[in-house]
C-alpha cells in the first residue's frame, strides 16, 4: 500500500479543476430537480467552507443554502455568558474557556472586556491545559467554562477523568455542552424554514456516529449526507443529495467515510455517558428552550459542578438578544445575515452585537469575511 | 474550531500522549479517547488537543481515486491542461 501523503490529500480536496468538474455535474443534475433545493448545512464549519470557497456562486440558483445552528459559540444565550462573567469575578478565581467564547457579548459585558478589567480569564487551545493551570495555582479556584457540541464533549469528559484520577480539588466545571439532533428537530418542528435536505456535521459524527441522523430521513422525508469540511467534500455531498432527490430517495448517506462510521467513537461516547446526562431544559440563543438538548454533570459529580457549588451567586433570569440583532432568526434558517439591518454597520467582527458575528463559524462572520452573497 | 487535517503519529509516550506531525508542525495530543491501539505512522484526526479517531488510509485513497476518475471524465485537452498545471501546483513546493 502506497503511503498516503498529506499534500496528496490537500491538493486533491482543494483542486480547483476538481471543484469545477463537480460543480458542473451538480448543475447538470440539478436541472432535473422537481423543486428548488433548500439545503441546511447544520454545522458552522460547513458554512465557513461554503463562503470561503464561494461554492454558492458555482451552483445554480435552485440550490439555496440555509445556515444552521451548529456553532456552539453562536447559540450560547446571554445568561450563560453572564454566568461565566460572574464566576470570573469571584475572588481568587481563574476562568478558562475555548477560543471565541471570550468575545461573545453577555447582557452587559463580555469575558474579553472583563479580562481587560483585570480578571484572570484565559482562552485555552485544549481542555488539557486546565489541568496544568489548576496544578500551578493550588490556592485559586479554576473554573472551566465548557462549550461545544458532541465533538468537544468527550474532551471535557476526558479532562474530568484525569481530574478524578489525579485528585485535583480546585478545578470546577460549568457545562454548556449541546446536542445536534434536538436542535435540528426544533427547527423542523417550527416548520417555517422549508428545509428539504441536510448536510450533516462531520466531526460531531466522528464521535457520535452517523447513526444519530438516521431518524431524519424518516421523520422529515429529507436526504441527509454527512460531509467532510473540504470544498470537494461539500460539493460531493451536494451532488449526492441532488441524486437522491432525482431518484426519489430519502436516505442518510456518509460522504465523509474517511473519518465517519455509523457507530462513531464508542469509547468517547462511554466517557460522556459516565459523567454527563441530558438537561431537561436549555435555552438556545435566538431559538429558545429546547428540552433535552444539552448536557449537565451527573449528581455524583456535584463536587466538580460550578453551577451547583456557586448556585447562590449565578443569575437565573433568561435574557433576550438586542432587538436589532436577528441572530435567532438566522440560526433558525429563516433569514440570511445580510437581511439584518445592523450587519456590517453597527455589527462587525470587531464590534459584534450578536453571537453569529463573533465566531468564525457564525454565519454573519463568514458573510462579512468572504463577501456577502444575496 | 474544526480542523480536519490528518496528523501523522511520530511518537507515543507513557502518559498516552502522542507527538504528531500536522503538515510539518509538531504538536502533543492525548490519545485518551481512542480505543484502538495507535501505532507510529498512523494518521489521526485532532480536535482541541485530543485525537478523535484514526483515519482509514484506504478510505482516503478511495476518495482521491474518485476525484481522479472525475478528471478522467474531462475532455482530453482540458485534462492535459489540468495535469500540466498540477505539475506546477504551488502546494507541492510548500509541503
Amino acid at each position: 500500500m502506497s503511503e498516503l501523503q498529506l499534500k496528496d490529500l490537500y491538493d486533491g480536496f482543494r483542486d480547483p479543476d476538481v471543484i469545477k468538474a463537480l460543480a458542473k455535474s451538480i448543475i447538470d443534475e440539478a436541472k432535473h430537480l422537481k423543486e428548488p433545493l433548500k439545503l441546511m448545512e447544520v454545522c458552522g464549519g460547513h458554512t465557513h467552507t461554503i463562503m470561503k470557497y464561494g461554492l454558492k456562486q458555482l451552483l445554480p440558483d435552485r440550490i439555496d443554502f440555509i445556515h444552521g445552528p451548529g456553532c456552539p459559540v453562536c447559540i450560547m444565550p446571554k445568561e450563560r455568558i453572564d454566568h461565566a462573567i460572574t464566576l470570573a469575578q469571584m475572588s481568587d478565581t481563574i476562568l478558562l474557556t475555548l477560543g471565541d467564547m471570550i468575545r461573545v457579548p453577555g447582557s452587559k459585558s463580555s469575558l474579553a472586556v472583563e479580562r481587560a478589567n483585570g480578571y484572570d480569564i484565559r482562552a485555552l487551545y485544549s481542555p488539557l491545559d486546565a489541568l496544568r493551570i489548576a496544578r500551578e495555582n493550588p490556592d485559586k479556584k479554576v473554573v472551566f467554562f465548557a462549550i461545544g457540541f458532541e465533538t468537544t464533549t468527550p474532551m471535557t469528559a476526558a479532562l474530568l477523568e484525569l481530574v478524578e484520577k489525579q485528585g485535583i480539588t480546585n478545578l470546577y466545571f460549568h457545562i454548556n455542552h449541546v446536542l445536534v439532533p434536538p436542535a435540528v428537530d426544533a427547527i423542523m418542528a417550527d416548520g417555517q424554514a422549508k428545509i428539504n435536505a441536510f448536510i450533516g456535521p462531520a466531526h460531531v459524527s466522528v464521535i457520535s456516529g452517523a447513526k444519530i441522523y438516521q431518524p431524519l430521513p424518516e421523520k422529515y422525508s429529507t436526504p441527509v449526507v454527512v460531509s467532510g469540511f473540504e470544498p470537494i467534500d461539500v460539493l460531493q455531498s451536494i451532488l449526492m443529495i441532488v441524486r437522491q432527490k432525482n431518484e426519489a430517495r430519502c436516505e442518510m448517506e456518509i460522504q465523509y467515510s474517511r473519518s465517519v462510521t455509523l457507530e462513531g467513537n464508542t469509547k468517547a461516547q462511554e466517557m460522556i455517558e459516565k459523567f454527563m446526562e441530558p438537561r431537561v431544559h436549555f435555552r438556545w440563543r435566538g431559538i429558545g428552550d429546547i428540552p433535552y438538548s444539552a448536557l449537565a454533570l451527573k449528581a455524583q459529580y456535584a463536587a466538580y459542578d460550578a453551577e451547583k457549588i456557586f448556585a447562590d451567586i449565578l443569575p437565573t433570569e433568561p435574557i433576550d438578544d438586542h432587538k436589532l440583532c436577528i441572530c435567532g432568526t438566522i440560526l433558525k434558517g429563516l433569514a440570511k445575515p445580510n437581511d439584518c439591518q445592523v450587519f456590517g454597520t453597527a455589527c462587525t467582527p470587531n464590534t459584534p452585537m450578536g453571537s453569529c458575528m463573533v465566531s468564525s463559524e457564525g454565519a454573519c462572520n463568514a458573510y462579512y469575511r468572504y463577501g456577502a452573497i444575496k | 474550531m474544526c480542523l480536519s487535517i490528518p496528523s501523522k503519529v511520530v511518537e507515543i509516550d507513557e502518559c498516552n500522549m502522542a507527538t504528531v506531525d500536522t503538515m510539518g508542525i509538531k504538536r502533543h495530543v492525548s490519545l485518551d479517547l481512542i480505543a484502538d491501539e495507535i501505532h507510529i505512522g498512523d494518521y489521526i484526526l485532532i480536535h482541541v488537543g485530543f485525537a478523535m479517531n484514526k483515519i482509514d488510509e484506504e478510505e482516503a485513497l478511495q476518495s482521491l481515486e474518485l476525484y481522479r476518475e472525475m478528471l478522467e471524465a474531462m475532455e482530453e485537452e482540458e485534462r492535459r491542461q489540468v495535469i500540466e498545471s498540477d505539475d506546477n501546483c504551488e502546494n507541492r513546493t510548500q509541503a
